[in-house]
């Protein structure tokens, strides 16, 4: 392999509390703390991993999203990527325009791998990977838990309902991360200063010839219902009368 | 459970909003690259190294503790494998400099990083802590052969350093010293004596330990002109680098201590070591000390940061313990809506966020003394940090401990016992009171030195910058109230003032009975003015005081301002009494 692209997206930090914006359009993200998504995250440290191992020379990161995307992207140059393309915009794009911007630049970079998480923790669409194999007509290994080179082939390990499934893929692939993957290693100092300064570069969806407008409607997003509170019953019988009649039992 | 989370949204709101650090930077050519985004990345990594490694080894270090076996000191489990974590990813170089192997990064980054540090486990900062003031000492005093040889393996983390000073009958006054240096004919000493209170004096984490030891020449003069400062390596080192053969440098004990039971305290023995002289002959005591600014700016901030991790744990454990109910509730209320619990937490955040403006203001500083091209404000520079330094040093440590003690008491009798933490966090506080210059001691230099330097231009420097924000805040109708407790504040801490530089308490024993309080007032004045400045700050930015963090200023200052800042009238009505009943029975009395 020569070059690998890593496509990632910034997200609502894991560990804040998400707030739906008081127009239940969405949930608020003005001055919340923002970070990589963790399944980018691992698909980071996966590609990594695989330079370190002398599998490939060159690791692309890409995001799509709003100017501070590139804290997401400066962070991926820390991990150890050597260069990073943001394309610009404050959509949010569905999963199937990023996956014609990722062909795009795929066309563009000729990756022999794109490894990407399997979904973002904001919206769960698990789809863009899919869609980007589909769409480059690439064989694609999603869930992945391990990964390793096979020859010309990548070996990878999927967890699936009943149990772990090993499949062998040609180059070029998609492969999607699961969270077993990997450990994403802890920045050193010098690589942080280093990252500063490492090559990105600046586009917009435009520049792809992509057209990036929604074709879902959000109609409402609300809060999870709060909790009711309980009623107390004298017996066992009435309890269980009681759970029949919510038909739960 | 107990958890610490580095509070980077704070810390970057002091530097963006309030202090406008990229401003500050940019005027200095060797940091126009440390813009707030950089900064943030390397805080986000830091805190996250922090919370994540050292955190978790921070009770169980406790626990363990240190041992002496065979005449060497072994660790507690986990700390040399963290520590080489740490040494590879090139934290311990973070501010040292780049002709060595270091970032170069100011010290305004590296004493927030040292915040965390303290926060996540106090005994392990103070490792690469006490390697950066041996390696700041050897930069500015040692010749190039020693820079050469030590700097760069002292920076990457692979050797550490230690600072040798205190002997059993020399502790807060080093005049008294006894650890004797003998020319040797190849222009290095022999060293002999005994030290006490060594931290990371040996340990086994690095393949190396360098101490900076003082003693004296057989030409000495008696007291504190005559001391010299010698490197002693614990391996003796060959031209190439490389340790070598054992330089008669031992373990007599290990220290058995209240708190931060994972940090190495040694009694030392420098048996005819072979040492080099750091600086000149006789003015060791001098080179000591043009670190020794950083070094009180450090453990004020440990002071800070076991604050810090106190409130955190408290704040956790209120939301989640559920006992008595408040006034109109149906059901059993979280503790954090009883009055009296919201007091402790709040006087908690009101002192650590106060206390880290403090900091970052003083250090901010301290770049500028470094960096500044103009002379004339490095002077000034120079001027305030010498003034803040012991107000630093001890309110950060005092309250700090304070702290501590209300943040154990939220959790009641789970305050008391091991699971949460809050126990270890108390006994770990004490010893910034007392390390580096008694709290005592700071207070003394505040009062008899720092308050007449340079004719007392710093010190009206500051009050003028208080009354600066208080110009600026006027007319926010918001502020009014901090603002008018702020003015009270200063008028308190300017009449004492005049009082104790040329007034009825200025003689030398009216100025030590005040020194305590009088340090006490200072700092309070500073935090309120401090308060002021971040509710502006939060005001100006249009950040939603109710919103995540970096919210709630007003409300923290407002707290501020009603119920501690009050204390300071009585502390000018104390200091104002006077020495005579402090003097009045003679010692035979007590």
């Amino acid at each position: 392999m020569k070059t690998i692209l890593v496509p990632v997206k910034m997200v609502l930090d894991a560990n804040v509390r998400p707030r739906v914006r008081a127009d239940e359009t969405g949930v608020d993200l003005t001055g919340m703390r923002l970070s990589i998504n963790p399944f980018c995250e691992i698909a980071v440290e996966e590609a990594v991993r695989l330079k370190e191992a002398g599998h490939a020379e060159d690791i692309v990161v890409v995001s799509i999203g709003p100017a501070k995307a590139q804290d997401t992207l400066r962070q991926a140059l820390a991990m150890g990527a050597d260069r990073a393309l943001h394309i610009q915009t404050d959509d949010s794009p569905e999963p199937l325009a990023i996956a014609k911007l990722l062909r795009a630049v795929v066309e563009q970079e000729k990756p022999d791998l794109v490894i990407l998480g399997k979904q973002a923790v904001d919206d769960d669409c698990n789809q863009t990977g899919q869609m980007l194999a589909s769409l480059l007509d690439w064989p694609q290994a999603t869930f992945a838990s391990a990964v390793s080179v096979d020859g010309d082939r990548l070996r990878v390990t999927r967890e699936i309902d009943a149990g772990l499934q090993i499949l062998s893929l040609p180059l070029p692939a998609v492969v999607t991360t699961d969270l077993r993957l990997n450990e994403p290693r802890h920045c050193a100092l010098p690589n942080i200063m280093k990252a500063r300064k490492k090559p990105l570069t600046i586009t917009s969806p435009s520049d792809y010839g992509v057209d990036t407008t929604r074709r879902l409607t959000i109609l409402s997003v609300r809060p999870p219902a709060g909790r009711k509170a309980g009623i107390r019953v004298s017996s066992a019988a009435e309890l269980v009368g009681d759970l029949r009649q919510a038909g739960v039992l | 459970m107990p958890s610490y989370k580095a509070p980077v949204e704070d810390m970057m709101f002091l530097l963006r909003d309030v202090f406008r650090s990229d401003a500050v930077f940019a005027e200095m050519p060797a940091q126009t690259d440390t813009d707030c985004d950089t900064i943030e990345s390397v805080l986000e990594e830091a805190g996250r190294f922090c919370s994540e490694i050292l955190y978790p080894l921070n009770m169980t270090g406790d626990i363990e503790g240190c041992r002496l076996e065979n005449g060497k000191v072994i660790t507690p489990k986990g700390f040399a494998e963290a520590y080489k974590v740490f040494s590879e990813a090139g934290w311990g170089g973070l501010s040292a400099s780049p002709d060595y192997g270091g970032q170069g990064l100011p010290r305004t980054v590296q004493i927030l990083v040292d915040e965390m540090l303290s926060a996540s486990n106090l005994s392990f900062g103070l490792f690469p802590g006490l390697t950066r003031g041996a390696c700041e000492t050897i930069e500015a005093h040692a010749t190039e052969d020693l820079k050469n040889l030590y700097l760069p393996k002292m920076i990457a983390g692979i050797w550490t350093g230690a600072m040798a000073l205190t002997e059993s009958n020399a502790g807060s006054d080093l005049g008294l010293l006894k650890t004797s240096a003998k020319p040797r004919d190849d222009g290095s000493f022999t060293v002999t004596g005994t030290k006490i209170f060594i931290s990371s004096g040996d340990h086994d984490m690095a393949e190396n330990v360098i101490h900076l030891v003082l003693a004296r020449l057989p030409d000495a003069p008696a007291g504190t002109k005559g001391i010299s400062l010698f490197l002693c390596p614990k391996f003796l080192v060959s031209e190439e680098g490389t340790p070598g053969a054992p330089n008669n440098i031992s373990v007599g004990a290990l220290e058995h201590k209240m708190g931060i039971h994972a940090q190495p305290t040694c009694v030392m023995n420098y048996d005819g070591c072979q040492g080099w002289l750091v600086g000149a002959p006789h003015r060791g005591l001098a080179a000591m000390f043009t670190m020794m600014n950083a070094e009180r700016l450090f453990v004020g901030v440990q002071g800070l940061g076991v604050a810090d991790a106190s409130y955190q744990t408290a704040v956790t454990y209120a939301r989640e313990r559920l006992q008595g109910r408040t006034p109109g509730a149906t059901v059993t209320s979280p503790i954090i809506d009883h009055p009296d619990v919201r007091r402790m937490l709040l006087s908690m955040r009101a002192f650590t966020e106060a206390g880290r403006a403090l900091t970052l203001f003083t250090a901010l500083e301290m770049d500028r003394e470094k960096f500044h091209p103009d002379p004339e404000i490095r002077r000034a520079a120079t001027g305030l940090v010498a003034l803040l330094t012991p107000v630093i040093k001890a309110a950060l440590t005092d309250f700090g401990f304070e702290a501590t003690v209300l943040g154990q008491q939220v959790l009641g009798g789970h305050g008391y016992i091991r699971e949460w933490g809050q126990e270890q966090v108390v006994r770990d506080a004490r010893i910034a009171m007392i390390y580096e210059g008694t709290n005592g001691i700071q207070a003394q230099d505040l009062v008899l030195r720092k308050l007449t330097l340079d004719d007392g231009q710093p010190v009206v420097r500051l009050f003028g910058l208080i009354r600066k924000t208080l110009d600026e805040a006027e007319p926010v109708p918001a502020l009014a109230s901090v603002r008018h407790a702020v003015q009270n504040a200063l008028a308190h801490l300017e009449s004492v003032t005049k009082r104790l530089t040329s007034g009825d308490l200025s003689s030398a024993e009216e100025r030590n009975a005040a020194a305590v309080d009088y340090l006490r007032l200072f700092a309070l004045t500073c935090f309120g003015w401090l308060w002021l400045r971040m509710a502006h700050a939060q005001t100006e930015a249009g950040i939603s005081e109710n919103g995540n963090k970096p919210a709630g200023k007003l409300a923290t200052a407002q707290f501020f301002a009603d119920r501690i800042l009050p204390q300071t009238a009585s502390l000018a009505v104390q200091i104002g009494a006077g020495s005579a009943s402090v003097m009045a029975p003679d010692a035979g009395q007590f």
